[in-house]
């Protein structure tokens, strides 16, 4: 039996950079790896997948070295170090058990809660004992080692094919290369990602005549990102693919597969069968070892100290298995590990130099100056949504987050500046100033609570200007970083509910409201999503309960003479259903959602006894319904004289909700009467971004001749932004939605966007100026040059990659949009929705 | 990947304003309530009441103090107005509106009318500056005819294509090629060469007389389609009807459709640009011509 002093299981990033590190070091170890490969999980990614290397200021420690590039040149660099480091490892070793072999450690009992079927519990204790431990493999032979460190990621075992004839040698558990077969009957089994991304893989190249057949057990994709399954019913409708939904394998033969489907058993021809229906967790094993997880919850992480040790004293864990999933992250545990187990206990994070920088700014506190440790206790003790966090999680919450201090006086952002984040107050106080047109009017946010979260939640410009009332530390939280605190904790994402109501209400009704006034009214606040197309308000019925939009938008409708009327649309922020409280009568219009929507529903009972108390809120309520009233009789008025015009304004109105109008913040429309059809504006967009053009004119759809071209809308909350693994992608300070140049170009923002409006291309080589080609006819002349031409002029260019490329809605030109500007007939104009749908465009169709 | 750090400003917090945009509804006959067609009907008024209320001995020409302002005026604003071919094709980051310039374009060409006419004090003939005269007049009268198109063409073009492209259009025409050339070979020789006159004999664009008349009869699918429609209806009276001819057919009309769309969307293009054909060369000859006119004015007094 051989004795190590640290064994190592499992070869992923974490465990080869530790056991590189080890090597280093000189202590005695073995990496254990169960396949006859390292880095598994890495190894079974599609042939050419690009690897990510984020976040990108993360600075690597590990003694193996790791950027951005082709899975197999990061496969092969590790091969190549981990030789050069002579590492110690053991191919095909499998550790079914580790256990302890020293005296049982007093008081230390593993308790193993299993859940059985029939939802009963059975708990089994185990009594740790003290290392050194021994390792058993699969095939029999054990191994002692001091101690452990546990790197087998979270991917476990492959679930297999239970079904007769799932040994059979044509049953694969992973895809390496997609292009490696051809002319084959091929059927993948799995609606996950796995599944899908294999199987769109194989039927990628018409050329190579597989037939591919996706197998579903459900009905449903819901576990795959929503880009791979738009991809997967895409490649379905193109005819590359088929997919059989509710339906299992049956039996496999030697070419042949049996399914039972919904309408019965069906035999069919198959030489390949891929089978990806994920994989058995190995918290089993983990807890065996008697390491103890945080909750019981199934996506919970072991219990770890700051160096990384489990409950079991001498067993440590590290990489994703301890909550991390990203390569970067784990390779620098892995060295961090060796470290600690080493004796170098003062050993810094490798963030730690990050964190540093962003606290370095700030006053030094009593004490000469706080470690970042401190920093970080301190803002989690002061600020209130902060508080359900581990050091671990603030750690790592701090990274997506900045920390600044702010002078009495200073402005931290102002009214209609676009912004999505929120701010935490750790200490000091801050002023809005609640009316625009008089700045001394302040309303005073204390300590220990947030502001900002209207911009976080609706995506819209920011309400009103805030400045610092006193010196004050705030923390600013970008809008990822705040989403995922909401999710990870509960008591977070409650809190902000609650002030984000609060707060919306007093911003809207302003008229001298104290939050202790709308106590009884958040109290039976309710928050609430509503579909697209749904109505939170029908005509005729009675309620009075009051909605608030705080995200996406709404239209308001009327019938007249049986037909809907379209008479307004209602950003969020906004609210409805007011009239109902006050006259009580029935609801005078339907108001439905234009997009995904949340509404805060305030029950209509304890809004009068506010109503009540407070009679300027009262008058101010009435003004706005006088208003809408007008509305409703102009448009009443209108349609005896011209309902045709109603109709028409209806009809466009609905058509451009349709679109998706709804969720747009600045929209390209052009009036097909006055279009030439000249693409000056394609041209004029090419000219004026790197000769490539971002929209495309004459697709798109089109209603009474108002045609909606194929041309980013700047979304609300950007579908774009939801996928993006550099994140490159952010609204700029003018409101547009931009890509950075980090862009990897994966193309999952293209994916994503619901209107097209993204394109995959490369830059073409600069053109000749414009005068040599009006004089001379060098070059390609104005717009977007021809591939061909690129090719021409620059020998670089095929082979340079695609990067994402969309609207920017000309931001840094001082001129506003090229597109609007390069229409000689005025036919192209980019407006924002509420701009837009208002009686004014009745008004003009009535001309 | 630091090296390559985005050049863009991130979030500041402070409200940046948003470079001013033209969001007004307005096309460019009526840009900002005409002023353009005002400031070109002032000049007008201004240079025919200077031309009445004067009376220059011996009489009104282009050498009296009138006529040398008119003609300035005049030769300065061809030039300007020819200067739009540029303008349309330098966007660059400042702010300017085509609209405008095209709104200007056309109301101060259309006062060049009075004022070009003024200068001559209607002294016409048979020489060059009678033919700069001339050549003026056409390319007004082109822009004319090219605002008349710009006016009603767009709707009905708009109408044509609905949502479709013209790419689309094109590749329409692709599908039913290949289906047909499916559909075609159970069928015999005769019928197969029928169809082979479809795919190969058909021009969606036709000849420049097809182009001019609209008339298409004489095209490779036109005929096929009658000749394939001749067959199916003896087939029908003798009472032995063949599917697959019907199937042929029916792709044959399905084409005629979709060429007849494509065909009105190329002619409706063509008619937006045929005018900018005679406009753009004769305002060339134009300014060639102008410059001839100026130079013998000065050389040959």
């Amino acid at each position: 039996m051989t004795a190590y002093r640290i064994a190592i299981v499992g070869s992923g990033p974490a465990g080869l950079s530790a056991a590189a590190h080890a090597a280093r070091l000189g202590l005695s170890h073995v990496l254990l790896e169960k396949t006859d490969h390292l880095s598994d999980t890495i190894y079974k990614y599609q042939k050419g997948k690009h690897v990510m290397a984020t976040p990108s200021q993360l600075i690597l420690r590990s003694p193996l070295d790791f950027d951005a590039g082709k899975r197999e040149v990061v496969l092969g660099t590790w091969n190549d170090q981990t030789a050069a480091a002579k590492v110690n490892v053991k191919y095909k070793a499998e550790v079914k058990a580790i256990v302890g072999t020293g005296a049982p450690i007093e008081g230390s009992v593993m308790k193993i809660v299993s859940r059985k079927r029939d939802g009963s519990t059975e708990t089994k204790e185990i009594q740790r004992l003290a290392p050194p431990y021994r390792l058993t493999l699969a095939g029999g032979e054990e191994i002692i080692a001091d101690t452990v460190i546990l790197a087998i990621g979270t991917q476990g075992n492959p679930n297999l094919m239970a079904c007769p004839g799932g040994n059979l040698p044509h049953v694969q558990y992973q895809l390496d290369d997609p292009t490696e077969y051809t002319d084959e009957h091929i059927f993948v089994i799995g609606g996950g990602d796995a599944g899908i991304e294999n199987a769109l893989g194989l039927c990628a190249d018409p050329a190579q005549h597989n037939t591919v057949t996706l197998v579903n057990r459900s009905a449903d994709f819901a576990n795959a990102k929503d880009a791979n399954v738009k991809a997967l019913f895409a490649a379905r409708d193109a005819g590359r693919i088929s997919i059989m939904t509710e339906t299992t394998t049956k039996e496999i033969e030697p070419g042949f597969i049996t399914l039972d489907t919904r309408d019965g058993e069906v035999r069919a021809r198959c030489d390949r069968i891929i089978a990806r229906m994920g994989s058995a967790p190995p918290r089993g094993f983990v807890e065996g070892c008697g390491v103890e997880f945080a909750s019981n919850d199934r996506l919970a992480f072991p219990k770890l100290s700051a160096t990384f040790e489990s409950t079991a004293p001498g067993i440590y864990v590290v990489g994703a298995l301890a909550g991390y999933p990203l390569i970067k992250h784990c390779m620098n545990q892995g060295h961090d590990v060796v470290e600690f187990i080493n004796g170098n206990l003062d050993l810094k994070p490798a963030d730690e130099p990050i964190l540093e920088a962003k606290f370095a700014a700030l006053p030094k506190g009593p004490g000469g100056g706080r470690s970042v440790a401190d920093w970080l206790e301190y803002l989690r003790t002061r600020v209130s949504i902060l508080t359900g966090m581990s050091a671990l999680q603030m750690r790592e919450f701090m990274l997506d987050s900045s920390v600044k201090l702010y002078r009495a006086g200073d402005v931290i952002f102002e009214r209609n500046a676009p912004g999505s984040s929120l701010f935490g107050i750790a200490d000091g106080q801050v002023l809005v100033e609640v009316n625009p047109s008089d700045p001394s009017i302040t309303v005073p946010i204390n300590a220990g609570t947030i502001f900002g979260e209207v911009g976080l939640i609706s995506g819209r410009r920011r309400g009103a200007t805030v400045r610092a009332g006193a010196d004050c530390i705030l923390v600013e939280i970008s809008r990822n970083a705040a989403l995922k605190l909401m999710s990870q904790v509960p008591s977070a994402a409650r809190e902000i509910t609650r002030i984000t109501t609060e707060r919306s209400l007093l911003q809207i009704f302003k008229s001298g409201l104290a939050p202790a006034d709308l106590v009884d009214v958040i109290a039976a606040a309710k928050v609430e999503t509503v579909r697209a197309g749904q109505a939170i308000i029908r005509e005729g019925e009675q309620g009075d309960d009051i909605f608030i939009i705080r995200s996406g938008s709404m239209v308001v409708e009327k019938s007249i003479g049986g037909k809907p009327v379209f008479l307004n649309y209602v950003p969020a922020g906004s609210f409805v259903g007011e009239m109902g409280v006050i006259d009580g009568g029935p609801r005078t219009a339907t108001v439905r959602a234009a997009v995904k929507s949340d509404v805060i529903r305030l029950a209509g009972e304890p809004f009068r006894a506010l109503l009540a108390a407070q009679p300027q809120l009262l008058d101010k309520l009435r003004g706005e319904m006088a208003n809408r009233t007008r509305l409703n009789n102009f448009i009443e008025s209108k349609k005896d004289s011209f309902s045709s015009v109603v109709d028409m304004y209806t009809g466009v109105a609905n058509f451009l909700v349709e679109q998706g109008v709804g969720e747009a913040t600045d929209v390209l429309l052009i009036d097909e009467k006055l279009c030439v059809g000249c693409d000056n504006c394609e041209k004029a967009c090419a000219d004026t971004h790197d000769g490539l053009s971002r929209l495309d004119r004459e697709a798109g759809r089109t209603y009474a001749h108002l045609h909606v071209p194929t041309s980013c809308r700047h979304c609300e909350h950007p579908h774009c932004m939801a996928d993006c693994p550099p994140n490159a992608i952010h609204r700029g300070p003018t409101g547009e939605v931009y890509i950075d140049d980090t862009c990897i170009g994966c193309g999952n923002c293209q994916r994503n966007c619901p209107y097209g409006v993204i394109r995959m291309d490369k830059v073409p080589p600069k053109k000749p100026w414009l005068l040599s080609w009006f004089l001379f006819g060098s070059g390609p002349g104005p717009g977007e040059p021809s591939h061909k031409w690129a090719k021409k002029a620059d020998p670089a260019y095929a082979e340079k990659a695609k990067k994402a490329i969309k609207c920017d809605m000309c931001s840094g030109q001082e001129g506003g949009p090229a597109c609007v500007r390069a229409c000689p007939t005025g036919a192209a104009i980019r407006v924002s929705p509420e701009q837009f749908l208002s009686v004014a465009l009745m008004a003009r169709e009535g001309k | 990947m630091a090296s390559t750090a985005p050049t863009r400003k991130a979030m500041t917090g402070k409200a940046v304003t948003r470079a001013p945009r033209d969001t007004a509804h307005e096309g460019f006959l009526n840009h900002r309530r005409a002023r353009w067609a005002k400031v070109a009907g002032i000049i007008s008024l201004v240079a025919l009441l200077a031309y009445m209320l004067t009376d220059p001995t011996p009489r009104h020409n282009g050498g009296t103090w009138l006529g040398y302002t008119l003609g300035s005026i005049g030769a300065g604003m061809i030039v300007w107005l020819s200067l739009l071919g540029v303008r349309k094709r330098v966007i660059g980051a400042r702010p300017f509106s085509l609209k405008g310039w095209t709104s200007a374009h056309v109301y101060l060409g259309l006062s060049l009318i009075v004022i070009g006419t003024l200068h001559t004090g209607f002294q016409l003939g048979w020489n060059v500056h009678t033919l700069a005269w001339a050549l003026m007049m056409i390319v007004i009268l082109s822009g004319l005819w090219g605002i008349s198109l710009y006016a009603t063409v767009p709707e009905r073009l708009s109408a044509n294509r609905g949502e479709v492209t013209q790419q689309q259009m094109l590749e329409a025409i692709r599908t039913l090629d290949r289906q047909m050339d499916l559909a075609a070979q159970p069928l015999g020789a005769d019928d197969a060469a029928l169809v082979r006159m479809s795919l190969e004999q058909c021009r969606i664009a036709g000849s420049l007389g097809q182009r001019l008349s609209g008339n298409y009869t004489s095209d490779g699918n036109a005929l096929a389609l009658a000749a394939i429609s001749e067959k199916v209806m003896a087939g029908m009276r003798s009472g032995r009807s063949d599917e697959r001819l019907q199937q042929i057919q029916f792709l044959l009309e399905r084409k005629e459709a979709a060429l007849a769309q494509t065909r009105r969307h190329i002619r409706m293009k063509a008619q937006l640009e045929l005018w900018l054909y005679i406009h753009v060369p004769v305002t060339v000859a134009l300014l060639a011509a102008l410059f001839a006119h100026i130079i013998s004015v000065f050389l040959y007094w």
